[in-house]
């Protein structure tokens, strides 16, 4: 079995003094894929959000171990530094800011972590060009302003987009099927699966089960009410889309 | 008894005394409009906060100080004093004013094409006084703008550029505008530079008018600029104002737009401590399209207001504004604008907006939108922000690896970047990238 890359233990976490998460329990080992669902207002966003250090969330119990260190310990671009990614469900606009000049400063503010030379313009570029080239994308999205102007699908791309040039070890993905047509959401997970590796984890939040569809994760959680109350495989994705997530929520408070 | 003199008599009496001496071998036509200007200044005098489109900005700090005109002997700055100014080999045509005044040995024009006049006013008006004549004080009314009115009392010289029909000058013509200590340094200078930029029909142009001060001194300059733009033509007119930190800058900007125009309108403002800039844009004719885009860039006790005025006299028009202001320190930045959609402006399709950025808790901005809409079928948005940078965009920029100095910094340079980026002459673009990039090293 490979390595635990993520363990999340007792996470209870709260916002503006309401407790979302009410003890969290999660592991997820190198190059697995693990999809949490559940019904709205559940807790799924709060833990990404968490897990890539929003500063809104206090942390009440429970640890979190990545690659063997204490992550609650780091600031947010430390853990972007050591290879935590969250691609957002609402990713913000900069103005004035060229995808292009964003991303290099990123990739070189994570190179330079790493004791690797930082990369010019030029070199970015053809780096850049590669990283695309393996998910079948173009560069048009890359001399506009961040986000800006950009359509809902164009947004979820250029997320996905930053993933493949940043290369994290583990990516969240919060919702990055909402909002998206059959055909984006396709473009979408085939560049999520062209970007599996036993190096790489992924965990997905995401409400409906259609991105499962074309993303087959290897594990499933169900997060209702702030904890995790079943967990299974593929099939279990299938199961919550044809029963809904009731019975699970009564389940989870009778047991 | 000695009679304590106003601010207004004061100028008035300086009017008079240059008028009889310096500027006395006029012709009569511009003797005469630079007695409807001083009678027009005598009568309103300094505007007051009490007036609608002075609410936020008090001149009492002009109106108080003791100006003196500079005297035609201005010390003459060596050429390599200028360059941090000038735009290479990218901006070879250049006319150089000194305190107001055309400085032949800093200038540089020739290899137009036939036709093109780029000359100082004062020249213009010996040989092209009929060109000057037809247009000059034509456009920029001064009713209700006594700056303006002061600056037509004073008219004696400033940039003349004229492109006739079907012209294209390709380099940018810079009209650079030295502030020098002059008048042995003992007095305070003013200067009341008055620019003529003609674009006849179908005609190029572009241009970058820079006001910039070799020295710290308090100075005061009064500026105004006239651009007439014929149907068909395009002009891209830059604006920069890097006055010295201890100066006061007031000008008008008056654009005028044939039918089927472009102009490309771009300010910036970086020095002055006070500094007041209206600008005026009046769409004459159908299918002119018009930009309008500015930066005001402050730290310290800076104060800087602009106060803009899109006039939508003619159907199918287009209009884009756009200001960023970055404050920081105490500074304050104040924004007017105005947008006028006349009767019979059919099709208009006007778009404003002003975000404003403060950098520390002192510092303050006011926006003001004011729309005039007179016409039924029109399209008229706008939308203006100020605040503190937003945390969503820092949370973003930290949860891709930067730090959270390095992220302030570079959303910051976006709100001036994103205004920078319109600008077509790249040799501006980059000096300009400089100054905002040096000035957020210091902050």
């Amino acid at each position: 079995m490979s390595k635990v890359l993520l363990e999340v233990k007792g996470l209870r976490v709260a916002v503006a003094g309401n407790e979302i998460l009410r003890g969290v329990d999660l592991m997820i080992r190198e190059g697995e894929v693990h999809a949490i669902m559940g019904p709205n207002g559940s807790g799924k966003s709060t833990l990404a959000q968490v897990l890539a250090g929003h500063p809104a969330y206090a942390i009440l119990a429970g640890t979190v171990t990545y690659d063997g260190k204490d992550l609650l310990a780091m600031i947010p671009e430390e853990r972007a530094r050591e290879g935590v990614f969250l691609a957002f469900q609402y990713p913000v606009e900069i103005r004035g800011i060229t995808n292009s000049y964003f991303l290099r400063s990123a990739l070189n503010a994570i190179r330079k972590h790493r004791g690797q030379p930082e990369l010019d313009p030029m070199d970015f570029l053809q780096l850049l060009e590669d990283k695309l080239k393996n998910i079948g994308w173009d560069d048009s999205l890359m001399n506009r302003p961040v986000n800006e102007g950009f359509s809902g699908g164009e947004k979820k791309r250029n997320e996905i987009l930053q993933l493949a040039a940043l290369e994290p070890r583990l990516a969240i993905l919060d919702e990055t099927d909402s909002g998206l047509d059959i055909d984006a959401l396709k473009t979408v997970a085939n560049a999520v699966n062209e970007l599996r590796s036993p190096d790489r984890s992924f965990l997905i939040v995401t409400h409906y089960q259609r991105l499962l569809n074309y993303i087959t994760p290897d594990v499933v959680h169900v997060l209702a009410d702030g904890r995790i109350v079943k967990s299974g495989g593929p099939e279990l994705a299938h199961e919550l889309e044809a029963k809904g997530y009731d019975w699970l929520r009564d389940g989870a408070m009778v047991s | 008894m000695a009679v304590k003199t106003g601010p207004v008599e004061r100028l008035v009496g300086a009017y008079h005394a240059w008028a009889t001496n310096g500027a006395a071998r006029a012709p009569a036509w511009l003797k005469d409009l630079r007695e409807g200007g001083i009678a027009q200044f005598r009568e309103v005098g300094f505007p007051t906060m009490k007036q609608e489109a002075w609410r936020f900005t008090s001149v009492a700090p002009i109106a108080d100080a003791a100006f003196e005109l500079a005297a035609p002997a201005s010390r003459i700055p060596h050429p390599a004093a200028i360059e941090p100014f000038l735009l290479g080999d990218a901006a070879p045509h250049r006319l150089v004013f000194v305190n107001g005044l055309f400085s032949p040995e800093l200038s540089s024009v020739s290899g137009f094409p036939a036709g093109v006049r780029v000359e100082s006013l004062a020249q213009a008006l010996v040989t092209d006084a009929d060109l000057v004549r037809r247009h000059l004080c034509k456009y920029a009314a001064f009713q209700d703008r006594p700056f303006a009115a002061l600056n037509t009392a004073f008219v004696r010289d400033g940039a003349f550029v004229h492109v006739p029909a079907k012209v294209t000058v390709e380099e940018p013509i810079q009209l650079l505008f030295l502030a020098v200590s002059a008048n042995d340094g003992a007095a305070r200078v003013v200067a009341h530079p008055r620019n003529l930029i003609v674009i006849d029909r179908e005609a190029r142009a572009t241009v970058v008018e820079t006001y910039a001060s070799l020295e710290q001194d308090v100075y005061w300059t009064n500026a105004v600029t006239e651009v007439v733009v014929a149907d068909g033509a395009r002009v891209d007119y830059h604006r920069v104002q890097r006055e010295s930190g201890r100066a006061y800058h007031v000008a008008t900007t008056e654009t005028h737009q044939g039918r089927d125009s472009t102009v490309n309108l771009h300010a910036v403002a970086f020095g002055g401590a006070l500094s007041r800039h209206d600008l005026r844009s009046v769409m004459a004719g159908p299918g002119g399209t018009l930009i309008l885009n500015g930066l005001y860039l402050l730290a310290a006790e800076q104060h800087a207001d602009h106060h803009t005025t899109i006039d939508h006299a003619a159907p199918h028009c287009a209009s884009h504004e756009y200001f960023n202001g970055v404050l920081d320190g105490r500074s304050r930045g104040v924004f007017t604008g105005r947008i006028i959609v006349r009767p019979g402006a059919q099709k208009t399709d006007s778009k404003q907006t002003n975000n404003n950025l403060l950098l520390s808790p002192d510092a303050h901005a006011d926006s003001q939108p004011q729309l005039e809409i007179y016409a039924d079928d029109v399209k008229c948005t706008h939308g203006s922000t100020v605040g503190p940078l937003d945390p969503r965009a820092l949370f973003y920029l930290r949860s891709r690896g930067l730090g959270e100095r390095e992220a302030r910094r570079l959303l910051t340079y976006g709100f001036g970047a994103e205004i920078l980026g319109r600008m077509e002459v790249a040799a501006l673009r980059a000096q300009l990238d400089r100054i905002v990039r040096a000035r957020l090293a210091e902050t």
